[in-house]
């Protein structure tokens, strides 16, 4: 049977069913659940980045009254498998990650590194006992500069593992590349910093661990974006049988990659429950949040371009070196040859070569953040504005003479990558129309003594990477007797209206009410595994589980109607949960009564079909589902205070057809904000002894609705390959705007014949560029 | 340690604990009163994600202590409208998108019931300052800006 048109639900712009109880605060978040006798815990966290501990001396914190344990290494870290995520195991290792362990046993290797956990009958007794914990450190030198720390200094941050190279990828030789280098009309060369930022979800994290001696059950309520993953990782770093653990998340507020994997904090608050046999909840506090959750960015690239007389693109050479902190979240934290393979992005770059270093260091641990390859646009677009700067052409003018057009796909890059589906072109010529880039220009010619600016940023995204498991979604759709639908998913949505958009799915597809649809994902014991919430890829490819399954209990309620209804599966159709004779709307039957007669009488089913009405089905998405977006600005620099004011601010969009318009908007929307705030206001700081000094919300600086313009949108939309045409776009927002800014901001400047390279561009900076 | 007794009226019911002196605001809420609609995002008192109404003026609950509200008026997000309803605020958050993930919501839809009880007809830029006190990490604030528009028209009739 042929799908419906797709149109009555999806595509459309539908209120979120999250919002009344979100609206209302009566959501479910980790810190909402409260156990019968529920502990609570607190870290005692180093306060230094490297020293060797000399003495531990919890005996004081143990005596006080309401403490029921301080447990350290001695307690915590012995008889343990693998703390790192599933995606990351390999015997052998594929590349040396940070020796995870829970608790610092001889020495500790960041400021946040925790020593000690206390559990007590409340949070207040639990803070006030790690005031007694007593911890004596002899300092060593911290490995702080990531460009130091790779080949000029003899400090390890992580001793056993005989160096401070977390991973370092080199493209082969190449001659054809250093020919094009040679050979070039113009060869450009540039060093750009990308700043340390954290992810800051307005949640922190947080966990309740429930071990039950007496029947071996671990249960675990947690902040987090993909259950099953906590519950595979819990199961193998504890050694309980994965049957017996359950992992439930209810509301989560925000992640942005950062409660992706299982971090080691919410490990060490489990492992304690087990080694306790207790309930301990543990809901990490800002501060913790800012300096020992995860940090991001950290990038320093050198990039090389060369161009022909005429601004055509030849080859492209990155020199990345990212500092990846002592124990990032997954693996080494690196993601440099990824980044560099995506570099050239929407241009046609014939060649391309990368030197990539991952650098462990005595600062928080890398960790995924909103488009955590992201690197590669920003070094791309930053680095199309200054060689066009460089050769004297306008960075529009550049990129036109560069971008991919549709009738050249499927075109393969230098990198690897195959794009097709895409519109870079399209998307780059609406946003350029849409901010009124000539008028701009104009304006700017009218005033030389304007500090105004224009920039933009260009790329295509990989969205619903199939790495891992990650292709892969499996949906259950159930029909139950009054007719009412659920949707089982193993996503993990933590803002990203899954309860809405893939509710639309079903109610398309299966062709009955959005209101009959409800959507059950977060728990292990309900949810077909799935690879939770995050990359982009719920969209695509849990949407496609949700739309197969949907197709297939239609198929299944057809042929049970057309028994009932005395007529052909094939006349049927079916639409707002009523399954009719085409052409003879008075002549059908109610999904509910098919239901009703599929579980209640199945002796009234035709031969040869089961009973009940439900399907399962696994969805295995492409390799990569691109999207792509251009994203437009305009700046206002003010040359006495060093201030950047966004004035306009544009994306064109293709992520093929939309689910929900409202939410596709949202998405980009925050992402785009995040952008925002990263380049001009986001900055985690660490001084030279790697003390963090941006460790609150006056410090570390999150944009306000006071400073974020209007957001317009351009929408083009070309189906993808996959069954519903979708496309990812979650991440997007934050991977062009971060460039897009910084370009505006560099445009302006560029008037005074100021160049600037790193990021962020805070007030110091632009008055330091401007004073020359 | 030592406690004492405190009585309050939360969104029209009277209420009473026996708190730490130390015992913030936010967690007699939280903790005594079963109110979870209250967040905690920052508890330093920059985030806005525990704003409730005290007496009439929206404070941050992580900054104050329990005892301090001891004979006061509160309202929580739970009080804003008849249970199963939305209040306008509310209802124009939904209609505009103002709301991701949900846990700066109940700050903001505290904070923005407030406002427009002050200034019913608000400018944007008057919007924008308003919630500048107030953290969201979801939505570039594109929605609530917009929302707060929607709830100012619709209660002006």
């Amino acid at each position: 049977m042929s799908a419906p048109a797709a149109g009555r639900f999806v595509g459309q712009a539908v209120r979120r069913r999250e919002d009344p109880r979100l609206l209302t605060g009566h959501g479910s978040y980790v810190d909402d659940i409260d156990l019968p006798g529920m502990l609570h815990a607190a870290f005692v966290r180093s306060d230094l980045a490297r020293g060797r501990i000399t003495r531990l001396d919890v005996d004081a914190a143990r005596a006080m009254p309401g403490v029921i344990a301080v447990l350290t290494a001695a307690e915590l870290n012995s008889g343990h498998g693998s703390m790192q995520p599933t995606m990351f195991q390999s015997d052998p290792p594929l590349s040396p990650c940070a020796p995870l362990r829970p608790l610092a046993e001889t020495d500790v290797r960041f400021v946040g590194d925790p020593v000690a956990l206390v559990v007590a009958e409340s949070r207040y007794v639990a803070e006030d006992a790690c005031e007694l914990v007593e911890v004596d450190y002899e300092p060593l030198p911290a490995v702080v500069d990531a460009q130091l720390a790779a080949d000029e200094t003899t400090e390890l941050v992580h001793p056993e593992l005989g160096s401070n190279v977390a991973q370092r990828v080199e493209s082969p030789p190449n001659p054809e590349l250093d020919a094009a280098f040679d050979s070039a009309a113009h060869v450009v060369t540039e060093t750009l910093v990308q700043h340390r930022h954290a992810n800051v979800p307005m949640e922190t994290r947080g966990v309740v661990a429930s071990y039950t001696p007496a029947t071996g059950e671990l249960g675990v309520w947690i902040s987090t974006q993909n259950p099953h993953e906590v519950r595979q990782t819990a199961a193998r770093f504890l050694g309980v049988p994965e049957q017996l653990v359950r992992v439930q998340m209810a509301d989560v507020g925000g992640g942005f990659g950062q409660k992706y994997f299982t971090p080691r904090d919410e490990l060490t608050v489990i492992a304690a429950a087990h080694h306790l046999g207790r309930a301990i909840k543990w809901i990490e506090d800002r501060r913790e949040n800012l300096l020992a959750s995860n940090h991001a960015r950290a990038d320093r690239v050198t990039v090389r371009l060369a161009l022909d007389e005429e601004g055509h693109l030849l080859a492209a050479h990155l020199d990345h070196t990212e500092d990846c902190g002592a124990y990032p979240v997954g693996g080494t934290g690196g993601i440099g040859p990824f980044a560099a393979m995506l570099f050239p992005g929407p241009y046609r770059i014939p060649k391309l070569g990368f030197r990539s270093t991952g650098v462990w260091t005595n600062t928080c641990g890398r960790g995924a953040y909103r488009g955590p390859w992201m690197l590669e646009t920003v070094a791309r677009e930053e680095m199309m504005d200054l060689a066009a700067r460089s050769i004297g052409m306008d960075p529009l003018e550049l990129r036109r003479r560069n971008c991919l057009r549709t009738d050249e796909l499927p075109y393969t890059t230098a990198g690897g990558m195959v794009l097709e589906h895409v519109t870079p072109s399209e998307t780059l010529e609406q946003a350029v129309e849409l901010v009124g880039y000539d008028a701009v220009r104009a304006e700017q010619a009218a005033d030389a003594g304007r500090l105004l600016g224009i920039g933009i940023g260009l790329y295509v995204e990989p969205t619903s990477m199939a790495s891992g498991n990650l292709g892969v979604e499996t949906a259950t759709v159930r029909v139950l007797p009054s007719g009412t639908v659920t949707v089982h998913l193993g996503t993990g949505s933590h803002g990203q209206s899954v309860e809405t958009t893939m509710a639309q799915v079903v109610a398309e597809y299966l062709g009955v009410e959005l209101d009959d649809v409800v959507v059950v994902q977060g728990d292990t014991a309900s949810a077909p595994f799935g690879g939770g919430t995050g990359g982009s890829r719920t969209a695509v490819v849990a949407g496609g589980a949700a739309r197969d399954a949907s197709l297939v209990v239609r198929d299944k309620a057809c042929q049970i109607a057309a028994h009932l209804l005395e007529a052909a599966p094939e006349d049927l159709d079916v639409e707002a949960g009523r399954i009719t004779v085409r052409g003879t709307p008075t002549r059908g039957v109610a999904l509910a009564d098919v239901a009703r007669v599929a579980l209640n009488a199945p002796l009234e089913l035709p031969p040869g079909i089961a009973p009940g009405l439900e399907a399962t089905v696994s969805y295995q998405a492409p390799p990569i589902t691109w999207s792509n977006a251009c994203h437009a600005c305009t700046v206002e620099v003010d040359p006495d205070t060093g201030t950047v004011e966004v004035l306009r601010y544009v994306v064109s969009e293709d992520c093929g057809v939309m689910i929900n318009p409202m939410v596709v908007e949202g998405q980009i929307a925050g992402g785009v904000v995040q952008g925002i705030g990263g380049v001009l206001y986001e900055h985690f700081v660490y001084d030279d002894d790697g003390n963090p000094l941006t460790t609150t919300f006056l410090d570390y600086l999150l944009p306000t609705a006071a400073e974020v313009p209007t957001i317009e949108f351009g929408h083009i939309e070309t189906r993808s390959p996959t069954p519903g045409g979708h496309k990812g776009m979650g991440e997007g927002g934050a991977i062009g705007s971060p460039p897009c800014v910084f370009n505006a901001v560099a445009d302006a400047l560029a008037r005074r014949g100021v160049t600037v390279t790193e990021q962020p561009l805070t007030p110091s900076r632009i008055l330091d560029a401007l004073d020359g | 340690m030592s406690t004492l007794p405190i009585a309050m009226t939360v969104n029209g019911e009277p209420r009473r604990g026996q708190v730490e002196a130390r015992k913030t605001l936010a967690d007699f809420l939280r903790e005594d009163c079963v109110l979870t609609g209250t967040h905690l995002g920052c508890e330093h008192g920059v985030c806005g994600a525990c704003t409730v109404i005290v007496d009439g003026a929206a404070v941050r609950s992580c900054l104050m202590f329990a005892v301090q509200a001891d004979g006061a008026d509160l309202t929580t997000v739970e009080g804003l409208a008849e249970p199963g309803q939305l209040s306008p605020v509310q209802e124009a958050f939904r209609e505009e998108h103002g709301l991701q993930c949900g846990f700066c919501t109940p700050g903001f839809v505290v904070s923005v019931h407030a406002f427009l009880a002050q200034n019913p007809t608000p400018s944007r830029d008057e919007i924008r300052d308003a919630l500048a006190g107030n953290l969201c990490r979801c939505t570039g604030y594109q929605g609530i800006i917009r929302a707060v528009e929607r709830a100012a028209a619709s209660m002006a009739g």
